[in-house]
Formats: structure tokens, C-alpha cells, sequence
């Protein structure tokens, strides 16, 4: 006979604990951080930080489903970014005197997902083809190629029409009109409509994208396959089509990521999505812990406000925070520390 | 005349290319990471040779020296206190611990050396070599010339004496190894050593070329390496060579008559195309998976 539960049951139940954990900090965080807002109780520094941190939070949920669930390095993960970031001016900077504010983000942020989404499938199509470091390297690659395309693109527009050059500009803009992407300078000018609720919403599409996926027929074929290709690929799963889905649900999240970033400036270089930040956000996904979207959430929020927590000490924040990121990997490395932690939490099962 | 030119000076950034992405193979072929901080050796080396040589007025062979021992000190020590403890970890657990590193030695050149760019002294004279209107520097020349004599030593080294050959056993299988009395942490200490080693030489020649010590100076030049390293089959010594030649001379002949802009797209693109063909590297082993 079937136990019957509570609502509390069911929540909590292994296969909706995370979920419920999820939510569940992400509404805490969002109602406390609010509260403190409208009250005016937080500092114009954190203030400024709140939308990268969402930002951030997407792109590294997005990146937790190529490299903790799907098993494939990604070092490219700000080139999507990039892609979402600049078509999401584009679009907002078109759409500037027809539609207001708020549909003008959802539709930015769509076209950026999309259009990522589609990139990331191009990209996906080589660059899946290959295993282990060698994929690596290649995500690396199409991130660079990616920032350096669109160091060289540009994108303006006046009362003719849209105008689109590529390595040179050498159109002659009308009166009024303005450039949407001026090559190396960047997109310029933009006007500033992201904010701290709509980067919390699309925290939380990330969630439940991530998590249908995870718990789908699809997501236990992705993890299938990471654990054992020849096996999963046996009893008739095809491998090309789940590593596809992750590679490109991860990269539209980074897109979405990245266009709310690229509207929460006015100014923005294509030169910040470089693999440094690419590697940036791979910290974050595998200090949370591989396919641990909790973890992911936690270690993002911490580990991006570890350096400005460390602002008071200055010049050695940066000295600092690489110190920490060593000893973690040293300690949750470290054999004794880590058979005294399995003992002890057998002790608390028993 | 021009193209030759270009040629031969892309020749001269490929080897030092070549000497950094030997740093990376050898890590690699014996201890199996992705050693991302080995860019940020050779910003340690390039500002050794700068104090050695400007404060202290060192001459040119032993400021060289001085940087090689320091970054070959270096070397062994991060892995000593980094790597060492995560022989048994997941390679994504040593790949961040890698960029610990970097950050923290990028930092901490900062701090004691302040980010403001220092000019590196032209160590070697600006004269070049003419013939038949094909002008050749004397620095371009050297630089080749460091890169085929690194070349031959270590291929020597690696063939012909009992750590060398103990090498090349850690990197085809460390279990075996060990049971043939082959210390094996003794050899990752002695690959981290040479690459280091090596890190410094390539620093120096590097400075030459580019004259602007930053903290950052390493990682482009490193990401560049690692990728020449892929490209010649990563693990594979001539492997590193050819991919930093190749690497080098793509990039200055597409700074030449393609874009300047474009010129890292074209790279990275190529290594791309180069991988899809042979998914392992120029000159790497294809393994088969074996159910």
C-alpha cells in the first residue's frame, strides 16, 4: 500500500529535496535583499553587485549542466555570454523608442537566449565530436574566437536603416543616428534596464529548466552517458543528441545570463568576456560541486562576493582569495580529513 | 621577399611558442593536468631577468641563469605544496588548483612589483643579417637558433639517459613504473623542473621581443602555447615543436596580409579545423577506447 505524505513529505523527499532547497534559498535571498533595498539599509556597492550576481548565478547553473551533469569541460562559457550580451543591446538599443522597459528586457533577454542558443548549436556541432582535454581546449578556442569577432563588429543604426560592418566601419551615419556596437569600444551609451527582480525570475527559469532536464528521461540519459559512453550508447541512447542538449540549454542560459549583464551597464567591452571569466565561472561550478545545482548556487554567491568582502584588506583581496581557492581544493582533497568526514557521517546515519 | 621575411619572423614566435608549449607537454605526458599556471612562470622568470639585469647589473648569461634557478626553484616548489597533495583527485579539482596558482602568483607580482608596465633593456644588439635583400634580425636569428639547441638537448636527454627514459615510462604507465623502482614523484618534480626551467629561457627571449614586463605578461603567450601543444598532440615532445612553429608562423602571416584583429581568430581557428581532422593533435597517439 502507498504511505501517504504530507506537502512537507513530498517536498522533501529525495527526488524533490534539492529542488525544494533551491527555491526555497533563492526566495529567502530575494524577499531579505528586497526588504533591505527598499528600506535602504544596503550599500550602493552591494547595491551595484546584486544583478552581476544573478547574472553570474544563471551562467553558472548553465555551465553546472555541460560540466557537472553532461561531463564535458566547457572553457567558453563568457563567449556565450558575449553573444547574449551584445545581441541583448542590439535589440534594446532597436527597440528603445517603441517599447517601454520591461517587455523591452523579457524580449532582449529571449533574443539573446536564442540567438546563443543557435550559436551554441553551430558551435556544438565540431566541438562535441571530440572527448576530454582536447574539448577543452576547443570551448576555449571558440571563446576567444567569439570575444574577437565581436571586437570587430559593428552595429549602428539612424533613420536609413540598420548598418552592419565587419573589421572596418566605413558607413557614414545620418543625423541621429547611433552606434549600437562600435568595434573594440564596445557598445556604449546603453541605457540601464536590468534590475535585482528580473535577474531573481530568471535565476529561477534556470532552476526549473535545469532541474525538468535533470529529472527528464533526456537527463538520465545526459548523465548515461558522462558515466559510461559505451554502455549508454548499448542500450540505445544517442549520444550526439544528449550532449547537444546540454552544450546548447547551457549556452542559452549563459546568452539570457549574459544579456541581463550586458543591460545592467551603460558601457560594455566585448575584451570582459574573455576565458578568464570563462574559467571564473568554472571555479564557481566546481568549488558548488559537479551536477550540484545547490552547491552551485552557494559557492557562486560566496565566491562572488568573497573579493569585495575582502575589500578592506586591500591590495591583497585578489592575493587572498587565490589562497583560499588553493586550500579548498587542498583540504577536500585531503585523504585523512576526508575518511574522518565519511566516518562521521555514518556515525550520524547509524 | 616580403613573405620570406614574414616567414622567418614567424618562425622566430613560433620557437618561443615551441620552448613554453614543451612546459605544458611534458606536464601533461607524465602527470596527466592541465598545468595553467605555467603562463605565469614565465612572468616570474621575465621579471627576474629584468631585476637581474637592470638593478643589479648583472651580465646577460648569468641574469638568465638567475631566472632559469629561480623558476625551476619555483617550479618544484608549487608542486610540492599544490599538485603533490592531488595525485589522487579528479583532474577538474587540479585544473582549479592550477588557477589558484596562477591568480596567486599574477597577484602576487603585483603587489611586490607593482602593475605599471617595466621596459625590458635590449639585451641583444639590433643589428640584422642582410643577404640578397632579405633582412634577418640578429634577435630573430637567436631566438631560433635557442629553440633548435633546446630542442636537441632535450630530445637527447629524453632518449638517451636513465631519467629520461624513466620519464617516458611515468608517462606511459606510473604503475609499472613504480614497480620497476622508478620514484615516480621524483620524476613529476624533475618534468616540473624542466618545464620551468624552460619557462625562464622562453621569458627571456619573449622580453626580448616584447619589451613590457606586466604581471599578465604570461598568460596570452601561455594560452597561445597550450594551444600549440594541442595542436602538435599534446604529450608529444616534436609535437610541441611543430605546433609552436606552425602556431607562430600562422599568426604573424595573418597579422601580415589577413587582419591585424583577426589574426587570433585565425589561430584559433586553424587549431580547430586541425582537431576536427585529427582529433588528437598533429603528432599524437590515437587511443582506442576498448569496450
Amino acid at each position: 500500500m502507498k504511505e501517504k505524505k504530507s506537502i512537507f513529505g513530498i517536498l522533501m523527499d529525495n527526488r524533490h529535496r534539492s529542488r525544494t532547497i533551491s527555491y526555497t534559498m533563492v526566495a529567502v535571498a530575494y524577499i531579505v535583499l528586497e526588504i533591505l533595498l527598499k528600506t535602504g539599509n544596503l550599500s550602493s556597492l552591494f547595491t551595484g553587485l546584486l544583478v552581476p550576481a544573478t547574472c553570474y548565478l544563471v551562467a553558472a547553473i548553465g555551465l553546472n549542466l555541460n560540466v557537472g551533469v553532461s561531463g564535458e569541460l566547457n572553457l567558453g562559457q563568457a563567449g556565450f555570454m558575449a553573444v547574449g550580451a551584445f545581441s541583448g543591446v542590439c535589440v534594446s538599443g532597436l527597440l528603445k523608442a517603441s517599447v517601454p522597459a520591461i517587455p523591452r528586457l523579457i524580449l532582449a533577454i529571449i533574443v539573446g537566449m536564442l540567438l546563443t542558443a543557435f550559436v551554441g548549436f553551430l558551435i556544438g556541432i565540431p566541438v562535441l565530436k571530440l572527448q576530454g582535454d582536447y574539448l577543452a581546449i576547443v570551448t576555449l578556442a571558440f571563446g576567444q574566437i567569439v570575444m574577437n569577432l565581436i571586437m570587430n563588429l559593428y552595429v549602428a543604426f539612424d533613420s536609413t536603416g540598420l548598418k552592419v560592418a565587419f573589421v572596418e566601419n566605413n558607413f557614414e551615419l545620418q543625423p541621429g543616428g547611433k552606434y549600437l556596437i562600435n568595434g573594440p569600444m564596445g557598445a556604449t551609451g546603453t541605457e540601464r534596464i536590468a534590475n535585482f527582480t528580473a535577474g531573481t525570475i530568471l535565476v529561477v527559469f534556470a532552476l526549473i529548466v535545469v532541474y525538468n532536464l535533470i529529472y527528464s528521461r533526456n537527463g538520465r540519459a545526459i548523465m548515461a552517458a558522462r558515466d559510461n559512453r559505451i554502455a549508454a550508447e548499448s542500450i540505445g541512447i544517442n549520444i550526439a543528441k544528449t550532449k547537444m542538449m546540454a552544450f546548447v540549454v547551457s549556452a542559452a542560459l549563459a546568452g539570457a545570463a549574459g544579456a541581463l549583464y550586458g543591460l545592467n551597464y551603460s558601457t560594455m567591452v566585448a575584451s570582459k568576456f574573455d576565458y578568464n571569466t570563462s574559467i571564473l565561472i568554472l571555479v564557481y561550478v566546481v568549488l558548488g560541486g559537479l551536477g550540484n545545482i545547490n552547491g552551485t548556487l552557494i559557492s557562486t554567491v560566496v565566491l562572488f562576493l568573497l573579493p569585495q568582502l575582502l575589500r578592506g584588506l586591500q591590495d591583497y583581496r585578489m592575493l587572498i582569495y587565490a589562497v583560499i581557492l588553493i586550500v579548498i581544493m587542498l583540504v577536500t582533497n585531503n585523504e585523512f580529513l576526508r575518511t574522518k568526514a565519511s566516518a562521521f557521517r555514518r556515525k550520524k546515519k547509524a | 621577399m616580403r613573405f620570406l621575411s614574414n616567414f622567418v619572423n614567424g618562425l622566430g614566435l613560433g620557437s618561443v611558442y615551441a620552448i613554453i608549449a614543451l612546459g605544458y607537454t611534458m606536464v601533461y605526458g607524465i602527470a596527466k593536468m592541465l598545468n595553467f599556471a605555467h603562463g605565469d612562470v614565465i612572468m616570474v622568470g621575465a621579471y627576474v631577468a629584468f631585476f637581474a639585469l637592470t638593478r643589479f647589473h648583472v651580465p646577460l648569461i648569468p641574469g638568465i641563469l638567475a631566472a632559469v634557478i629561480c623558476c625551476t626553484v619555483l617550479g618544484v616548489v608549487i608542486e610540492r605544496l599544490a599538485y603533490k597533495p592531488l595525485r589522487q583527485a579528479s583532474s577538474l579539482s587540479v585544473l582549479i588548483t592550477a588557477i589558484g596558482v596562477s591568480y596567486f602568483l599574477q597577484n602576487s607580482a603585483q603587489l611586490l612589483w607593482s602593475a605599471s608596465p617595466k621596459m625590458f633593456p635590449s639585451i641583444i644588439s639590433t643589428g640584422a643579417l642582410e643577404f640578397g635583400g632579405l633582412s634577418i634580425s640578429y634577435l630573430t636569428l637567436i631566438t631560433i637558433a635557442t629553440c633548435l639547441v633546446v630542442m636537441v638537448c632535450l630530445t637527447l636527454f629524453i632518449n638517451k639517459t636513465k631519467t629520461g627514459s624513466a620519464m617516458r615510462a611515468c608517462s606511459e604507465d606510473k604503475g609499472a613504473a613504480t614497480l620497476m623502482g622508478i620514484n615516480v614523484n621524483k620524476i613529476i618534480s624533475i618534468t616540473f623542473a624542466i618545464g620551468s626551467g624552460l619557462a625562464a629561457i622562453a621569458s627571456v627571449l619573449l622580453c626580448a621581443n616584447y619589451p613590457t614586463v606586466t604581471p599578465t605578461l604570461g598568460s596570452m603567450p601561455g594560452i597561445k602555447a597550450f594551444t600549440a601543444a594541442v595542436f602538435g598532440g599534446i604529450g608529444s615532445i616534436p609535437g610541441a615543436l611543430l605546433g609552436g612553429l606552425l602556431l607562430g608562423i600562422i599568426e604573424i602571416l595573418s597579422k601580415a596580409y589577413i587582419s591585424t584583429n583577426l589574426s587570433d581568430v585565425i589561430v584559433f581557428g586553424v587549431l580547430i579545423v586541425i582537431l576536427l581532422v585529427k582529433p588528437t593533435g598533429l603528432l599524437g597517439k590515437n587511443i582506442r577506447e576498448k569496450v
